[in-house]
């Protein structure tokens, strides 16, 4: 019985897994289908999304037409369940009273976490960023490069599956042929900005989405990924074969219960259970890390929400893969003679250089993208181009008075509506209604369009999180205080966001909707809204001024791992999450090694 | 003045919920409580049955609100035909009394300028025409329309009719194509599996002078 209850595990796992995540999931896929026996604990509730997504439910038939919410901050068709940037009970702290240094944490308590509602966008890192000190005397160098880490790109992308195109543009790495799935067609607004963003050399190209624009080849890739391991092999194929295409129907962001884009619930966690290696515990809350008089961890305690009562479990390994902020707030509530700071922090560098994604947004409104005939351009559910970084030599050779690079995330088509879609029309017809109102609504629909930046986050000093000494969370658990606060390079990027999807727009005849900061301080998001927190446990190569090493592993404990964003050094403006796979399962593997070495 | 608008229209149960509402919500409405207090444990919570999407509030609009609401809806989206049926075919009065009866501090913003709106919109009528909104005839209501449908160009006096006018309209028209029928009416064509995606069909490529699709 893989799903359990607390009361209900065994003496000793060889792993301890806490999150089930893209992380988690990763991890306890690589480890349990090689056999090793496996632990998972999850602090939200077990959530099926075959059984639970509302796939064609319309929104007539949600509350409010499905409109966001506080319970539902993404909106009500969202896979989300209790979460958002207030988890009920569940509070944390902002050292600073400005609201420009406020930080936003965003959790998912539910089995797969975050992985279920994400926009599957899965971008590698290229060769630059994982060396960006050695390139412009910035942040901090990765103890690895793009070739130690390559080999677990591709397995990854092999296993979930990820649509794209090999562009070869400079730090924007190609897969190995026949490891992409096709790219869908780009949609009427993502094929007209292409083509006036060329005037501004503007490459707009495909993205790259974990969506299965075609089905996997089952016969293949499991065998690739699992060389000399039949049942494995076997178990694989039979779970990629539940996994259909993508019927260009529905948003990504409900969740799929075809199975058709990457969550760890229908892709990582399904297989991980029919090796019989895997258990769950879900509602459990882990508290600390526990060790023994030698400062090695033994296992995890953690509190059974259904019931209130604690329980500790054990294993050889610990891996906290709880999101890269709550491997953080465990690690310093983990305190003991051995790790009086907390565990893993002799450095005193846990809960150091959190970072997140520099988000900036600008919309417009484009005529001739008015009165388009009707036809259906809901594709895969979401984007279907992007434009990666195009100005490395520019920047390079200090054209720029920014130093790092983003992408523009493109949004326009005629989705699916919903409230507020149309509240541009009484500035657009000044004010009109009546059946002149109807025919405007029919002329603009689908005219609008939405520029997203997702820009690189140099490592900075004055972003940390430390434990609140004051507030504890319902569960008794001290909470994390943030300090943030946002740094020259990353302001003026934004700016650099604002006036480029400015022109953008304008290039294709439009006129801009939202409002311009040539400054950058109002065009920069808050700190944690793109929901791409990475950092707070750094690896590098020495112990003194790092978390982990290369392998994810604690310098200061051989039994600890850390598999989320946490060990992050840099934050690269490709989105975290590909890299937190590739990583966990390079450091997975490492596991394996290490055990059968007899080190761990 | 404003209070005499809204006891005017609410009855007392309608007018007790909303003062306890608006009082619990109070602490919501700093921004900076952010991850600092509880959320409110109202609405349908943060963990709804997806699949049945039942709405767990009371709706609050009295009969002679749902009654203007009705009229005012179907002068701003009025029956062209069958394919574009007016906004109470479709139900948008009712849409409106679930939106602005919800316990969320976005929803209870409206339902403020809502309520308060249809009073005023009465007075105004009162005034005008001693008749209520309903009563008047559609050059009567279109008077008045007229004069706050378009904030840039009113007139000082009508700014709170306008500020209400504004959002009725938004409210009217995200009600309206957000139904099923609305939708298909805007033009929007989705939520039906396909077996490919092809992209914009060759008159759209022609139309936005794309020669042909570069993938």
């Amino acid at each position: 019985m893989p799903h359990i209850n607390a009361s209900k595990t065994k003496p000793n796992y060889d792993v301890i897994i806490v999150g089930s995540g893209a992380a988690g999931g990763q991890t306890a896929y690589t480890l349990s289908m090689e056999g090793v026996k496996v632990l998972m604990l999850e602090a939200g509730r077990d959530y099926d999304p075959v059984r639970e997504t509302p796939m064609f439910n319309t929104s007539e038939r949600a509350p409010l037409r499905g409109a966001s919410t506080p319970d539902k901050p993404f909106g009500y068709y969202d896979a989300t369940i209790d979460g958002g940037w207030k988890v009920p009970g569940e509070p944390y702290t902002n050292a600073s009273k400005r609201p420009e240094d406020e930080f936003f944490w965003w959790r998912t308590r539910m089995l797969g976490g975050r992985t279920n509602h994400w926009g599957r966008i899965s971008l590698r890192n290229g060769p630059y960023d994982f060396k960006p000190y050695s390139r412009d005397g910035l942040g901090f160098d990765w103890p690895i490069s793009y070739e130690d880490l390559a080999p677990y790109y591709d397995r990854v992308e092999s296993l979930i599956g990820v649509f794209g195109s090999n562009e070869s543009m400079e730090n924007t790495p190609n897969s190995p042929e026949g490891i992409l799935l096709l790219p869908p067609k780009a949609r009427a607004a993502e094929l007209y900005a292409r083509k006036h963003g060329k005037k501004l050399g503007i490459p707009i190209v495909p993205i790259h989405r974990a969506v299965l624009s075609t089905r996997l080849n089952s016969k293949k890739i499991p065998r690739w990924l699992h060389p000399n391991n039949p049942r494995a092999q076997e178990i694989l194929a039979k779970e990629m074969d539940l996994r259909m295409a993508c019927f260009w129907a529905t948003m990504c962001g409900r969740g799929c219960s075809i199975k058709a884009n990457y969550q760890s619930t229908t892709v990582h966690l399904p297989p991980a259970l029919a090796t019989g290696n895997l258990d769950i515990i879900t509602n459990a809350m882990a508290r600390t890390v526990e060790t023994d008089s030698s400062g090695r961890a033994t296992g995890v305690n953690f509190v059974d929400k259904t019931t209130g009562l604690d329980y500790s479990v054990k294993g050889r390994i610990v891996v906290l893969a709880a999101g890269a902020l709550e491997s953080v707030r465990i690690m310093l509530n983990s305190q003991s003679i051995h790790h009086p700071g907390g565990i893993g922090n002799s450095s005193g560098k846990v809960g150091k250089y959190i970072m997140d994604t520099v988000g900036g947004h600008v919309t417009g409104q484009i005529p001739a993208l008015e009165n388009i005939p009707p036809h259906n351009e809901v594709g895969a559910g979401g984007s279907h181009v992007y434009a990666p970084w195009w100005l490395y030599k520019e920047q390079h050779a200090g054209k720029l008075d920014f130093p790092r690079g983003y992408h523009i995330e493109m949004q326009g088509s005629r989705g699916e509506t919903s409230i507020g879609s149309f509240d541009s029309l009484e500035g657009l017809t000044k004010g009109s209604y009546g059946n002149r109102l109807k025919k405007e609504a029919r002329r603009y629909y689908g005219s609008h369009v939405g520029y997203a930046g997702r820009g690189e986050m140099i490592p900075n000093d004055d972003c940390f999180a430390e434990i609140d000494p004051q507030v504890k969370d319902k569960w008794g658990i001290p909470v994390l205080k943030f300090h943030w606060k946002w740094a020259e390079p990353e302001i003026r990027q934004a700016a650099h966001m604002h006036k480029t999807f400015a022109e953008l727009i304008v290039a294709q005849g439009g006129t801009v909707t939202s409002k311009i900061d040539p400054t950058g301080k109002q065009a920069i998001y808050n700190g944690g809204q793109i929901i791409h927190e990475v950092g707070g446990t750094i690896m590098g190569g020495n112990p003194k001024n790092s978390v982990t090493n290369q392998f994810s592993q604690t310098w200061d404990v051989p039994n600890l791992f850390i598999t989320d964003g946490g060990p992050f050094c840099s934050n690269a403006d490709k989105n975290p999450t590909l890299t937190i796979m590739a990583l966990a399962w390079r450091a997975s593997d490492y596991m394996m090694d290490e055990m059968k070495k007899g080190n761990i | 003045m404003k209070q005499e608008f809204t006891s005017k229209r609410l009855d007392r149960r309608a007018a007790i919920k909303w003062m306890l509402a608006a009082t619990a919500v109070v602490p919501f409405i700093d921004a900076k409580s952010f991850g600092k207090t509880e959320p409110l444990q109202v609405g349908y919570g943060t963990d709804p049955n997806l699949m049945t999407g039942e709405v767990p509030w009371d709706r609050i609009m009295t009969p002679e609100q749902l009654r203007t609401t009705t009229v005012l809806a179907d002068i701003i989206l009025p029956h062209a035909s069958k394919e574009s049926p007016s906004a109470s075919e479709v139900k948008v009065p009712d849409f409106m009394d679930e939106w602005i009866s919800a316990p969320y501090e976005n929803q209870m913003a409206d339902r403020k300028i809502i309520v308060e709106g249809l009073a005023w919109i009465d007075s105004e009528s009162q005034r005008r025409y001693a008749k209520d909104f309903h009563q008047l005839d559609l050059a009567q209501q279109n008077s008045i329309c007229d004069d706050i449908c378009y904030p840039p160009d009113t007139r000082p006096e009508y700014q709170f009719g306008a500020k209400f006018f504004s959002k009725f309209r938004n409210l009217t028209l995200g009600g309206y194509y957000t139904t099923d029928i609305g939708m298909k009416d805007v033009g929007y064509v989705g939520n039906v599996p396909l077996a490919s995606f092809e992209g914009p069909p060759p008159e759209v490529l022609k139309k936005l002078g794309i020669e042909k699709a570069p993938w």
